[in-house]
């Protein structure tokens, strides 16, 4: 991805155009979807929660974040990591469990995390990630900065206490933070209304005396547009936002394949958010804007092709860890 | 054995727990995924169809609020049966565990009880990683008030979970999912196997070997190659960690004069250290060598393969050890280890089975 190059601190996290954004979310598509489709090979021996079908949040998001803002996420973050400018090279040799993986190995496809772009954690725990993010927003401030901190989060991380104790938090004290809940229905295999009562999710923020914001999550301008007030709350004091995105898993929640047969969804709802492809719905904007037709989606697939095989290729023959580096930072 | 049928750990648990609903009508399950079409691994399979949802009750992500709940419930007399798919879950739910499941018959004067079971699964292989695999039979052992069993063997999980339920006690059920896979003969019906500390699973008289749940099936294939030596290994099950009766082991240590015990946790810290401290203060004098511990190295547990192959013990590790400490010549072993550690070396280090092929 192309990093504009407005000055240091400011600059975002990538290239905001229209065409850019695109690219952004195809390129993350791509890159999961050669995942689903090598994973038979035995060789990632790690679990991947696919974000396929879930591009848009990521995207339009982070579009809105500098670089020095930070983002926690959760198990499902290849596509948070990637959004924010994280290294695939780096994403995809984690995967493969080799020594130039951004853990080195010994996180997986969890953990994925690079400082160098404010990726700050990835946590496979559910919630884990909120309070670290009012923790990233409270050093931001203390540091006498207007950055902000996002953090990346499912339908079922809200179960958890902590959620509201990070969001009590969080409004108490006007951190700047981005509580980014990612609607996708569905919680493993069981539907929201298995867990949670009836009601619009951004009332929980009232609780809390918290904005809230809710918009569709496939619609990559008015997540865009949602997370920009936010952020600009965040810098100026307002305090923190929760911002609900309404979304869909296409896959299985662990793993490659689909399940939509298994009993705990429909093919015809699949097929109904299918439909809605927020990929899709991306490149038919930028289609009826004339800034894209079939030559350039051509080329941009190539391109985007060329770049994710070379980062396959890199991490397949990349050498594992040392055995003996295994006992190295358990403590400083 | 007209009685039995041929079925691994997991399908055990399964019927265990559907003897239990269909005997006790206060018995019920929570959890994530209790009610999915996975099912935890299958060992809930089917109970929602037959005792609905009342009773198969599918969670929040909110593993320490519905332990609370689950307590509560248990203190009326309801007796809930919680199942995490991974310990690293349950460790949200360790205020609700230890401040309340194991106190409150204590605090409240030997009033009340609270018959609650916590099913915890430990996710080792295919790369979990660090918060995804843990180990913690420790962390769970050493709180009074909470009984812990950890199964092995598919006849005795199904006894011990029936056991649990029927405990009136809070009973943590620690399971090494590579354990899940352990076929073994199964009695029909309904059947206790009490919770009442260690117990032999073969005689001999060279060296006492205690392990638990995973380790134990590796420890009684290092037994094996150990007799094809000659060294005849005295190995206990530590099934039942707690109520802590390590007696059988110092017992055995005043026989054998020498101890090795081996678990699925750290080595520090860790149930050995509990073993190998019960058998200095007994019987000091019997040692003819300083006891050993394996267990897990002192960190994490790295997702990638590569940095594992030293991670776990083996049967080799055991082999090695349980020589050492019988003084076994190397050459008297060195025929039959080699021919175990080509057979091992056959399957991949990090599934569960070899039939397994991810992705969770
Ligand atoms: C504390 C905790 N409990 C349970 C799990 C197992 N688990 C992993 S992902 C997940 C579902 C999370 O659902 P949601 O927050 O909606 O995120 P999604 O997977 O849909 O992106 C569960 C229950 C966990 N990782 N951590
Ligand atoms: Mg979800």
């Amino acid at each position: 991805m192309t990093r504009t190059t407005t000055s240091g601190g400011a600059a975002t996290v990538g290239d905001n155009s229209p065409l850019g954004l695109y690219r952004s979310m195809l390129r993350i598509r791509l890159i999961e979807e050669a995942i689903a489709e090598r994973y038979a090979e035995q060789e990632m021996r790690c679990p991947v929660h696919l974000s396929i079908g879930q591009e848009a949040v990521a995207v339009g998001v982070c579009a809105e974040l500098r670089r020095t803002d930070k983002v926690v996420s959760t198990h499902r973050c290849h596509a948070h990591y990637l959004a924010k400018g994280g290294d695939l090279k780096a994403m995809m040799a984690e995967i493969y469990g080799k020594a130039a993986g951004c853990c080195g190995g010994r996180g997986g496809s969890m953990h994925l995390f690079d400082d160098d772009v404010g990726m700050l954690l990835s946590l496979p725990i559910v919630a884990s990630c909120m309070p670290i993010a009012v923790g990233a927003a409270l050093a931001l401030r203390q540091e006498g900065t207007d950055g902000v901190a996002a953090t990346f989060f499912g339908d079922g991380s809200i179960e958890e206490g902590v959620f509201h104790e990070s969001m009590n938090f969080a409004a108490l004290h006007r951190l700047p933070v981005l509580f980014v809940l990612e609607n996708n229905l569905y919680s493993c295999y069981t539907g929201l209304a298995d867990r949670q009562p009836d009601r619009p999710l951004a009332d929980l923020a009232k609780a809390h005396a918290m904005a809230a914001e809710t918009a569709d999550g496939n619609d990559l301008e008015a997540v865009r547009a949602a997370t920009a007030r936010a952020v600009a709350r965040g810098r100026a004091g307002e305090g923190p936002t929760l911002l609900v995105f309404d979304t869909y898993r296409w896959r299985e929640h662990c793993g490659p394949n689909y399940d939509n047969d298994i009993g705990y969804r429909t093919e015809a709802e699949f097929q109904g958010w299918k439909a809605g492809c927020p990929v899709e719905r991306t490149a038919a904007a930028l289609r009826a804007a004339g800034l894209l037709d079939e030559a350039l989606e051509a080329a941009l697939r190539r391109e985007l092709g060329a770049e994710v095989a070379e980062a396959f290729d890199f991490a397949r023959n990349a050498p594992f860890p040392a055995a003996d580096s295994v006992k190295d930072h358990v403590y400083g | 054995m007209a009685d039995t049928r041929l079925m691994n750990v997991a399908a055990a648990l399964r019927e265990a727990t559907d003897l239990c609903m269909a005997r006790d009508p206060r018995v019920f399950v929570m959890g994530e995924g209790v009610a999915d079409p996975k099912a935890i691994f299958g060992t809930t399979a089917g109970l929602l169809e037959r005792y609905g949802r009342d009773r198969v009750m599918e969670m929040p992500i909110a593993e320490n609020g519905f332990t609370g709940v689950a307590i509560g419930a248990a203190l009326l007399g309801r007796r809930p049966l919680i199942i995490h798919q991974r310990v690293d879950f349950a460790l949200l739910a360790l205020e609700q565990l230890v401040n309340n499941a194991a106190k409150t018959r204590y605090v409240s004067n030997g009033r009340h009880r609270v018959p609650l079971v916590v099913r915890m699964i430990v996710g080792r292989g295919w790369g979990q990683g660090p918060a995804h695999s843990q180990s913690l039979d420790a962390l769970f052992a050493m709180i009074p008030g909470l009984k812990l069993v950890l199964p092995t063997t598919a006849r005795e999980a199904k006894g011990q979970l029936i056991a649990a339920i029927e405990d009136d006690d809070p009973v943590m059920m620690i399971e090494h999912r590579w354990v899940h896979y352990a076929t073994g003969h199964v009695p029909e019906g309904y059947y206790t196997v009490p919770l009442d500390g260690p117990r032999r699973v073969r005689e001999g008289g060279d060296v006492t070997i205690v392990a638990t749940s995973y380790m134990l099936l590796e420890a009684l294939r290092a037994a094996d190659t150990l007799a094809q030596a000659g060294v005849q290994a005295d190995v206990i099950d530590m099934a039942v960690p707690r109520p802590f009766r390590p007696q059988l082991v110092v017992d055995s240590v005043r026989r054998t004069g020498r101890l090795l015990c081996i678990d699925t946790g750290f080595r520090l810290f860790g149930i050995g250290a509990e073993l190998v401290a019960s058998v200095a203060e007994q019987a000091l004098g019997s040692l003819a060598k300083p006891p050993v511990r394996l267990g897990l190295p002192d960190h994490p547990t790295p997702s990638t393969r590569a940095l594992l192959t030293d991670f776990y013990p083996t049967a080799l590790s055991i082999i090695d050890a349980a020589a050492e400490l019988a003084d076994v010549p190397v050459e008297r072993i060195a025929g039959p280890r080699e021919a175990l550690a080509v057979e091992l070396s056959k399957l991949p280090m990090d599934v569960p089975h070899p039939t397994f092929r991810g992705p969770f």
